[in-house]
């Protein structure tokens, strides 16, 4: 019994979906590494330029998440940056105007992306809309409340709200991999709140997906709606909740991001929803849904966060390089996954 | 109930709107059997194994399992498989993309204390699964990884293992070659003899006596009867299938069964094949012939017709078009050739219902021309009205949108189409199916004349009638493979029993 195990282990070939996360990882750290052979003598070798790269995209890795579950099941939601601009907004504004406290606007803010992913749960699911089309209305509006709630720049300083400044500037040092500064003090490399909440919600997700039935439900609806039902599946509510899902997520992402730039604007977040979709399809999540894991996106996410350190870093290119460059990769990965998928057909 | 039966039906009615689909089927099950379902498009075999899995809701009639007390009307698939039916369809119902332990698991995966799914349990019993039926996989590998064989006997593992009396196949073996349907049907036997009722529902008649031990007989939602294997040979299984009532036309046949051996040899097809519809065959076609190919629906007439014209590039073999060797890629090429063809299914892949009469009639020889060039509107016209009145289409006007035209009429607009680009060989496929009987004569007349003109035609039909008035030749196929020709006299009796094969004329 355990022989043939064995040789049953053996035969086994690797998924081409793994060849693709491999390769997706090796590209991070090539991309990673040339940034520190180029740029080693500007800091990118320190430890804590990648924190920063994790810092800055904490609430992106939250949105992509989302944006990961809601694409297995076939399905994409194109309101979620419209959305992260209306929750910092009603985070500043709230805090504020209202002098509401931070813990009570942050579940406020994680009601109205519940109620969001309800209505656009329902649509997709039960009304059989187009996702497209529902979550274009859904950018739309939210991005048009934005706006409703306050066209200013606002900021949220310590005066503010003491507890939300507190939040963002809580910082977790590492115990090694410090570096002097100018003068002199060595600092240790740091994180803030918003990676841990990050990671938290990294983990939670990968687990979700691999080990609950709703995250296998995702994974059979995106692989095929129709035979999802055969097998007694409900694929609405599955669907239903996978935008709930999200727009949860990409509230908490809303958070993350919050906390980061300590700033709200009607312009805030435009096409983080793009980033999050080229995040997630990077890492080798299938528009027509059915593959595609989260560790894929958080190195798709990384992928576009070294990009843009390396940019940053270089400080004399354009600034229109980040896009030009995740372009060439999206085109990498796209046709990378079609020869996949012809190479399988042909092996049959 | 008798013993060891699973399921009876009784009585079973149901109708479409305009249709009775089934009128008082009975139909019943006995414990370890496998029990053909047979008839042709529209018998309402399908209407049948619909009502019993409850898709469909029966008007009158009742449905009896084995072991559940009272009458059983299913709403759903999952109630059908709560009273023991399970059904495999054609196109496996699984997830591509899941491992083949989830296929078989998922909607009722073991559980841990945690509320999270037990994967080791799962792989275990998967495997457990498939080794009990003798399915060889890794059952943590994805399903996509293996063969459609494979994933069929795996759909079949996952009916059979949800505690389950009766299985359903629907056209299991369709899309499989003759090694996989060796195997699948030794896991029908297994699991025949594991005591299953196994409903099997194919075309393919070498497989009804390779397995089955009785068959039912359905004809236009009615019963034709219930049969042990031994008692109905092929002939007399495809006499019942195809019923022998003869329509009153006229037998509007011109001329004897002359030869057209001499003429000029028009199509010279050596070969030609194309992977899982149609196995190698070799045709010919004269000037001003007109061959039929006959067999039962999914024996591979209209793929050897695709195969020819393009629409199913031809993988093997070599074509000749008048003599000369031709290369097939597109249905363009063979427009350019002079071919044409009116396919079966005129409203997928014939008429384009927002366009009129007239932009159908000349959307053919609009393509042979190019893009570039743009016919006149005034020749246009002209075209259009001499096909509406050649071919007598009853239509408001030719600027009328074909989708308002009655069927026939969309038929002939469509033969129109064909005709105006002045084809030397022509393919009609099932081109008299569902219209009235005054316009298949018309149409019947119609290619009797073409051929007078010098055209060549390759004419499809189920109606064997129809067949014998216009054709000089027939060529029979059987389960995808062309199996013999038929010249000289034809008659009904001989045409049935080369599609039945294998039976002594």
């Amino acid at each position: 019994m355990s022989k043939s195990a064995n040789t049953l282990k053996e035969r086994k070939q690797m998924n081409s979906n793994t060849v693709l996360l491999l390769i997706t990882i090796a590209l991070f750290v090539v991309l990673y590494a040339a940034g520190c052979v180029a740029y080693g003598s500007k800091g990118f070798t320190n430890l804590q330029t990648f924190l920063n790269i994790l810092r800055s995209n904490a609430g992106l890795i939250c949105v992509a998440c989302g944006m990961t579950c809601v694409m297995l099941t076939g399905g994409i939601d194109i309101s979620v940056g419209s959305l992260v601009a209306m929750d910092c907004m009603l985070l500043a504004y709230g805090m504020s105007n209202w002098h509401l406290s931070a813990p009570v606007m942050c579940l406020l803010v994680l009601a109205i992306g519940l109620v969001f992913g309800l209505v656009q749960g329902f649509c997709v699911g039960y009304l059989e809309i187009q996702p497209f089309i529902v979550s274009m209305a859904g950018m739309f509006f939210a991005r048009g409340m934005t706006a409703v709630i306050s066209t200013d720049q606002l900021s949220i300083t310590a005066d503010v709200n003491q507890t939300f400044y507190d939040w963002s500037s809580f910082r977790i040092y590492l115990p090694f991999g410090g570096v002097p500064n100018r003068k002199g003090v060595v600092i240790m490399p740091y994180f803030g709140s918003g990676v841990v909440i990050a990671l938290v919600v990294l983990v939670v997700i990968f687990l979700m997906l691999r080990y609950t039935k709703f995250g296998r439900s995702l994974y059979a609806v995106g692989g095929s709606a129709q035979s999802a039902a055969m097998m007694g599946l409900n694929v609405k509510k599955t669907q239903l909740k996978a935008y709930v899902l999200c727009s949860v997520l990409t509230s908490i992402g809303g958070i993350c991001y919050c906390m980061n730039t300590m700033s709200a604007s009607v312009s805030q977040a435009t096409g983080l929803e793009m980033q999050a979709i080229a995040s997630s399809v990077i890492g080798g999540t299938l528009l027509t849904g059915g593959v595609g894991n989260v560790i894929g996106t958080l190195f798709g996410v990384l992928i576009n966060g070294t990009i843009s350190a390396i940019v940053q870093t270089n400080g004399k290119l354009a600034s229109s390089w980040p896009n030009i460059l995740t372009a060439a990769l999206l085109c990498f990965f796209i046709v990378l996954q079609s020869i996949f998928a012809l190479l399988k057909e042909r092996k049959k | 109930m008798e013993d060891n039966v699973v399921l009876t039906m009784r009585g079973i009615c149901m109708t479409f709107p305009g249709v009775k689909a089934l009128d008082n089927v009975d139909f019943t099950l006995r414990k370890g059997e496998i029990h053909a379902l047979m008839g042709e498009n529209g018998a309402g075999k399908s209407t049948l194994i619909k009502c019993l899995t409850g898709i469909n809701d029966f008007e009158a009639g009742e449905i009896h399992v084995d072991g559940v007390e009272g009458k059983v009307k299913n709403h759903s698939t999952l109630d059908a498989q709560n009273v023991g039916i399970s059904t495999v369809y054609q196109e496996v119902n699984l997830c591509p993309n899941l491992s083949v332990a989830e296929n078989l698991f998922i909607g009722r995966e073991p559980m841990t204390p945690f509320h999270t799914i037990d994967r080791r349990t799962m792989i275990r019993k998967a495997d457990e699964l498939t080794k009990r039926l003798d399915i060889r996989v890794d059952v943590t590998q994805n399903l996509e990884n293996y063969s459609l064989a494979i994933q069929q006997m795996i759909a079949i593992a996952r009916a059979v293992d949800t505690n389950c009396k009766v299985l359903i196949l629907d056209e299991p073996t369709s899309s499989l070659d003759d090694s996989e349907v060796e195997k699948l049907f030794r896991m029908m036997t297994s699991l025949k003899e594991q005591g299953v009722g196994i409903i099997f529902v194919t075309h393919f008649l070498e497989q009804v006596y390779a397995v089955c031990d009785r068959i039912t007989v359905l004809r236009n939602g009615t019963l034709v009867g219930e049969y042990p294997i031994a008692d109905l040979p092929r002939v007399k299984l495809v006499a019942a299938m195809m019923g022998k009532d003869f329509d009153d036309l006229a037998d509007i046949r011109p001329e004897g069964f002359t030869s057209h051996a001499d003429a000029e040899m028009v199509i010279d097809a050596k070969g030609l094949s194309h992977k899982g519809t149609i196995k190698p065959f070799d045709i010919e076609l004269h000037r001003g012939e007109v061959i039929g190919l006959t067999g039962l629906l999914g024996s591979g007439r209209s793929e050897l017709a695709r195969a020819i014209y393009g629409a199913d590039k031809a993988q093997t073999g070599t074509l000749k078009v008048k003599g000369k060797e031709v290369k097939i890629n597109h249905p363009i090429d063979a427009i350019h050739l002079g071919m044409g063809m009116l396919p079966d299914d005129r409203k997928a892949e014939g008429i384009i219902g927002d366009l009129s009469v007239r932009e159908n009639i000349i959307l053919a020889l609009q393509a042979r021309m190019g893009m570039f060039k743009q016919m006149s509107r005034a020749k246009q016209e002209e075209i259009a009205d001499e096909y509406i009145k050649v071919l007598q289409i009853k239509t408001a006007s030719r600027e009328t949108p074909i989708s308002q035209l009655s069927g026939g009429n969309q038929q002939k607009a469509i033969l129109g189409r064909w005709l105006a680009t002045d084809p030397d060989f022509l393919i009609l496929d099932e081109p008299t199916r569902g219209i009235d009987i005054g316009t298949k004569t018309e149409i019947q007349k119609l290619i009797i004349q073409l051929a007078g003109e010098g055209k060549s035609v390759m004419f499809i039909s189920s109606e064997i009638e129809e067949m014998l008035r216009t054709c000089n030749r027939m060529a029979v196929l059987r389960d995808g493979a062309k199996v013999g020709e038929l010249d000289g006299e034809l008659t009904q009796e001989r045409v049935m029993s080369a599609i039945a094969g294998g039976a002594k004329e």
